[in-house]
This record gives structure tokens, sequence and C-alpha cells, in this order.
């Protein structure tokens, strides 16, 4: 049985990851995939805590998560695909006409 | 069916004329005159009715006072103040004035007025004016009366300022207004001052109230609380009834038309002031110091505005300055505690004083618009009614026997002298004020009416006026003559109906006008004596220096040329007030109040909290630069700011989520 605070850790691991590569890379895309490692690393606690717990509360909201992240996947390429055609760059440094 | 119907609803007097002036002020812009004219004088005749019925039931009564309380006001805490109208012998003399008066006036209203822009608005302004005098009078606490006080000087207010595209007439209806705020200022602390001896402000529990609550002073004395309270009191006489110093608004006010002249100006709300002294005699004769400075600022006025109005040319200012005047004799009256004979004169000056004012109106139209005495002459024989009534307003005035206002201002004349307190010295004024008053109104007589016409007669056309202006000039002289015989009895030594009609209401004040007996009266009819002699001397002086030698006239004026050019500009007072008062209080408006409070403290605190919040605003802006993984970092700090709160925050974190910390 491995310990809790085990999952924990690796989950609060791979979510700074995904905190320190959404902030620092300017590939939209890498960005994109560092959000789905934040996701799945919440997921990871989630299911750590329910199987500590012994309650299934954290189970059925992983399959939400999961269920989000897929649409939110399909919204945000489509999102993506857009500015890569629009403006030739998948650079967010330079997807800043909104700027002042 | 009540007993009484009519004092029931006492409140119908005062009501029918405010539903005359919303009904004209609000449809009578497309009516023709006269519908106007019907619902002026229908609603102001309908409370004139109503009020002479309320007498005959005060009368039916036994002329006991009759008081109801028809709805409260203002409640809070103790106090109330209620719509509480009363009905005693007081308020029966000046509710038929006020009505009868009003009434007359308001039909000559209808011809002086007849050409007219504005002549829908005249009315109902009028009729404005009469449902807040009524307030006024019928009021039975000081706070209602307040309110006819302050509405009658809106409606004068509005009504100075009738034609009020000329600067000269909106500036003397500010003028008025201002000057009134002075006086009303004083009458507010005076209530308040009145409150808070009494705890309360009904007339009925103020006069009969022997025991005072939680006042450490003494109440009566030369220096009791009454005395503060009656001083501020007379503050408000003062400006409301154009006494000194707070007098410089009315000669102005004769911008306004003339019947407005002649019912605000001289015949009723300008004895506001006289009748809330008389109203407040209990609270007077309890402060002795007070009745003193009525009586000297009465006197004073009385001889100061006489002396302006010698030499005034303007027909209407001179019957401006004799108001005044004649508004000083009612305060003597009143200051040396012959209350009967102040409310005595007020009545039969609202008869002859209304008169003279319209007899006037009637000589400028007549004239076509002209008011300037140098440029009249001879009308007598062109317009022998106007002629014929202003002589009877002009011998009622003067004091000449048997008209009314020789029994009034015998009455005064007698009071001052009998009075205790510096007497002599106020019935030698008051005798030489009386030769001023005649001197001054058969000049305006023989200066308008006789000698040679001073205007060009082909240019101007003279002409009597319309019957709906001389039927009141008419009616008004019949009552100018025998308005005084009330009194007629007591010079054949029997009772003085008028002061006996009024004893019930000043009671214990009366011993002095008791006369009739012994040396009394033989004192009273040398003192008329004495005053009938000085009306003719004046009348004498006048004839000689205005018909018989017209050219000594201008050859007095010439030697006493500092005298005469003191008196034409009116002791130089409007100059005195405009350096003294008007101009600081204009430079510290303009100085402090605008440039400092105003632009560098109220708007500089707005405009720096404006300023301000730009600032922030646009430092903060930079934060939003644009980039999204900016944003990014923000979120993240926020959201580690949000766990450091909810598990390191000495309040909370323990049991958040159910887990320990």
């Amino acid at each position: 049985m491995v310990p809790t605070n085990y999952y924990v850790i690796l989950s609060a691991v791979l979510f700074g990851l995904g905190v320190f590569a959404f902030i620092f890379k300017r590939n939209i895309i890498t960005i994109f995939m560092s959000i789905e490692l934040m996701l799945n690393a919440v997921n990871l606690a989630f299911v750590a805590f329910s199987q500590a717990l012994g309650k299934l509360d954290g189970q059925v909201f992983v399959l939400f998560v999961i269920v989000v992240a897929a649409a939110e996947a399909a919204v945000g390429l489509g999102i993506i695909i857009l500015i890569a055609r629009n403006r030739q760059t998948l650079n967010v440094e330079r997807v800043n006409l909104l700027k002042l | 069916m009540p007993t009484h119907p009519m004092l029931e609803y006492l409140w119908i007097i005062p009501l029918l004329p405010l539903l005359g002036s919303a009904v004209n002020g609000l449809f009578g812009a497309k009516w023709p005159n006269k519908i106007v004219n019907g619902v002026a004088i229908g609603s102001t005749g309908l409370s004139f009715l109503c009020a002479v019925e309320a007498v005959r039931e005060f009368f039916e009564s036994g002329q006991v006072l009759f008081r109801k309380e028809f709805f409260t006001w203002i409640a809070a805490g103790n106090f109330r103040a209620g719509f509480d109208l009363q009905m005693d012998q007081l308020t029966v003399v000046m509710v038929l004035v006020v009505t009868g008066v009003g009434w007359l006036i308001h039909i000559y209203a209808t011809g002086y007025m007849a050409h007219e822009g504005g002549y829908y608005r005249f009315f109902s302004y009028l009729n404005l004016f009469m449902f807040f005098m009524l307030i006024l009078v019928l009021a039975a606490n000081y706070v209602l009366l307040f309110v006819g006080w302050e509405g009658v000087g809106l409606a004068s207010y509005l009504l100075i300022g009738f034609y009020f595209l000329k600067k000269s007439a909106s500036d003397a209806g500010k003028k008025a207004f201002i000057v009134n705020r002075i006086g009303d200022f004083g009458f507010m602390l005076g209530m308040f001052l009145l409150f808070r001896a009494f705890r309360t402000l009904d007339f009925q529990t103020i006069f009969t109230s022997s025991t005072l609550q939680g006042w450490p002073v003494e109440l009566s004395g030369h220096l009791g609380t009454l005395t503060f309270a009656c001083l501020l009191i007379f503050m408000g006489a003062c400006g409301k009834s154009a006494q000194l110093p707070l007098y410089v608004w009315l000669p102005d006010a004769m911008e306004g038309p003339t019947p407005v002249s002649a019912l605000i100006h001289a015949a009723t709300m300008v004895t506001a002031g006289v009748y809330v002294v008389a109203r407040s005699h209990i609270l007077f004769t309890h402060a002795p110091t007070a009745m003193l400075v009525v009586a000297i600022v009465g006197c004073a006025t009385a001889f100061f505005a006489a002396t302006i109005g010698l030499v005034q040319t303007d027909i209407k200012k001179v019957l401006a300055y004799s108001t005044v005047s004649q508004l000083g004799y009612m305060f003597l009256a009143c200051g040396v505690g012959a209350f009967s004979a102040g409310i005595f004169h007020l009545m039969t000056h609202a008869f002859f004083k209304a008169l003279l004012f319209l007899a006037a109106g009637s000589v400028i139209h007549a004239m076509g618009g002209e008011q300037d005495m140098n440029r009249m002459g001879g009308l007598s024989k062109k317009i022998r009614w106007t002629y014929g009534t202003m002589l009877v307003a002009t011998f009622a005035i003067t004091g000449i026997p048997f008209f009314a206002g020789f029994f009034s201002k015998d009455a005064i004349l007698f009071g001052a002298f009998q009075s205790q307190t510096g007497g002599s010295v106020l019935y030698a004024f008051g005798l030489l004020t009386a030769l001023l008053t005649s001197f001054y109104m058969f000049r305006l007589i023989f200066l308008t009416f006789n000698g040679r016409p001073r205007f060009d007669e082909h240019h101007v056309h003279v002409h009597e006026s319309p019957w709906s202006m001389l039927g009141p000039l008419v009616i008004l002289a019949v009552l100018s003559t025998i308005g005084g015989w009330f009194a007629l009895p007591a010079f054949f030594q029997g009772p003085d109906h008028f002061a006996n009609f009024l004893a019930p209401v000043f009671v214990g004040h009366e011993s002095a006008e008791a006369a009739g007996e012994g040396a009394a009266y033989q004192l009273e009819m040398i003192l008329a004596g004495v005053a009938v002699g000085t009306a003719l001397i004046g009348l004498g002086v006048a004839y000689w220096l205005y018909l018989k030698r017209p050219e000594k006239a201008d050859g007095l004026a010439k030697s006493m040329k500092p005298v005469y050019t003191t008196l034409l500009n009116k002791y130089y007072v409007d100059e005195l007030y405009a350096a003294v008062v008007v101009k600081p209080l204009l430079w510290i408006s303009a100085n402090v109040l605008w440039k400092t409070a105003d632009v560098a403290g109220i708007d500089g605190a707005v405009n720096g909290i404006a300023s301000g919040t730009t600032a922030i605003g646009d430092g903060v802006r930079h934060t939003q630069s644009g980039n999204t993984r900016s944003y990014a970092v923000w979120v993240v700090v926020g959201a580690l700011v949000v766990i450091a709160v909810v598990f390191f925050w000495p309040f909370g974190g323990k049991s958040v989520l159910g887990m320990v910390r």
C-alpha cells in the first residue's frame, strides 16, 4: 500500500510543473498541454483522497473533470487552429491585439 | 347640523381663495379675462361672505373665543403644531378687513389690469395672497401663523416682481424677500425661545400659562426671557411691517402693480407685524423693555418716514413712505399699551390707505402711466370721482374731525401721552408726524389735482377710470368716512365701542383708554383739538407753498439744499446699507464662499477624488499588459494568497474541507 502522502506529493509536483510550463512556455500548444497536466494532477489528488477516505466522491469528480477537459480540449484546439490560421504563429506573446 | 356651521368649517374661508388661485393659475392661461375675473372675484367674494357669516355666528354665540383643531400637522414628541383656527374679537376685525378690502381691490384690479399681460397670473397670485393672509389671521398657533407669514411674503415677492422683465421690478421683489428674511430669522428665533419656555406654540396655552417648566431665568421683567422672545418677534414684525431699520423694501415694492401696493403693501400684509404684536400682547406686557423698544421704533419710524415723504415726487412713493409712517403709529400704539388703538388705526388705515393707493392708481391710469407729480396738476376737474374719493382719504389720514383716521390717530396720541415711560417725547414726535403727514398729503393733493396742468394736454388724454375701478373707490371712501364712528360716542362721554369690543382680547390694558370721565375726558378733548390744529397747519402750509406761492417751494428747497437733498435721497439709507451690509456680503460671498469654500474646498475635493481615481487607474492599467502569461501569473499569485489565507490565517483554516492543517 503506497501512503497517500506520496500521491499527494506527486500530484503537487505535477501541478507545479504544469504551472511553470504554463507561465514560461511560449508555444500555445505546450501551454495547452500544461493545462492538461494540471488537470490530471488534480485528478490524481482526487483519486488518492478518494482511496484514502474510502469514499467515492473523488472518483465522481475525476469523471467530471475528464469530461470537462475533453470539451475544453476540443474548444481550445479549435481556437488554436484559428489563431494559427489567422496570425501564422503559435507564439502567445504575439497574440496581444487586445493590449492597450 | 351643527349650531354654528360656518365656525365649524372655518377652513372654508382661506380655502376659497386658494381654490381660485389654483384654478386660475392652472387653467387661466387660455381663458378670456371675464372667466378669470369670475373665478378671482367669486372666490374672494364668497370668502368674504363666509367671513361675514362666521362673524355673525361668533356674535350669536356670545363672542366667546372659538377655536378648533382641524388636523395635526406636525407632531414630534411633546410638540404639536396643528391646523388650528380660531376666531376672537381681534380675528373678527382682521378677517373682515382682509376679505372685505381684499375683495374690493380684486374688483378694482379687474379694471386696472384689463390691458396687462399675464392677467390670469396676476389674479392667481392675488388669490394666493388672500389665502395666506387669511391663514395668518385665523391661525391659532405661532407655527401656522408663520406659514401664513411666509406665504404672504412669497405672494408679495411674486407680485412686486410681476413685471419681471423690468430689472428694477425683479430687483425690488428680491429686496423685499431678502429684507423680510432677516426679520423672519428673528421671528423664528423668537418662536424657538417661546417653545423652550412654554413647551408649546399654541396661542391659548401660552397666553393662559402661568407655570414654566425647566426655564432657569426669570420670565418677565426687564431682561427676562419674554423680553428677548418679544424683541425677536418684533424683529420679524419690523421686517414684515417695514419699520426701522428694515423698512427699505417697502418703497421699492411700489414697482408692483398699484392694486398690489394697495392690498399687500398698504392695507393688509404690512399690518401683519402689528397684528402679531397685538396678538402676543400678553407676552409684551410682561416685557416692559420690549414694549419700550416697540414704542420707540414705531415713533421713530413714523417721524423718519414722514420726513422722507415730504419731498418725494413719485405719487406712489409718497404713499409708500406714508404707509411706513402710519405703521409706525400703530407700533407706537402697541408700544404704549394702547393695543386696541393700534388695531383701530390698522383698520381705518386699511380703508383710507387702500383708497389712497387705488385713487393714485386711478390717477396713473388717467395719465397713461405717469407717476411723477411734477407732471400732473389740475386734474380735479377731469377726474372728479377720483379727486373726490382721494380727498376723503386724505381727510381721513390727516385726521380731519369725523373722518376715520381722526378717531384712531387721536386714540394713539392719547395713549402715547398717557404712557408712563417717555410719554411726552413719544407724544411730541407723534404730533410732529401728524403735522408732516398733513403737509405731505395735501402737497400730494395740490400737486396732483389743483393748480395749473404741468403736462402736455395734447398728448396726454386724461380720462376717468371705468366703474369697476370707481366703485371700490366710492365704497372705500364711505368706509374711510364712517370707519371711525365706532369711537364716536367716546367724544360725547359715551363708551368707545371699538375698544370695548376688543376688550376681551386685550384684557388688562384698556384702563388707559377707557377714558371718558372727568379730567381724562377733558384731556382727550384738548389733545384732539391740538391734533386737529396741527393737521390744519399742515394743510395751510401745503396750500401756501404749492398753490398760493408755488415759487416759494422751490426757493425753500434751494435755501435748505443740504436738508432737501438728504431727504430726497432718503437719508442715503439705501446707500448706507449697500456699503455696510450688501458690499461686504457680496465680497464674502465672492471671495470666501465662492472662490475659497466652493471652488477650492468643495470643487477641489470632488475634483481631487476624481483625479486621484484616474491616477490610480493609470497606475493599475499597466498590470493589464495583454500578455496572457502574465495574467496566468496573477492567477497563480491569487491562488497562493487564497491558500495562504485559508491555511495560515490565525482565525481560519482549522477545519477547511475537514482536513487537519
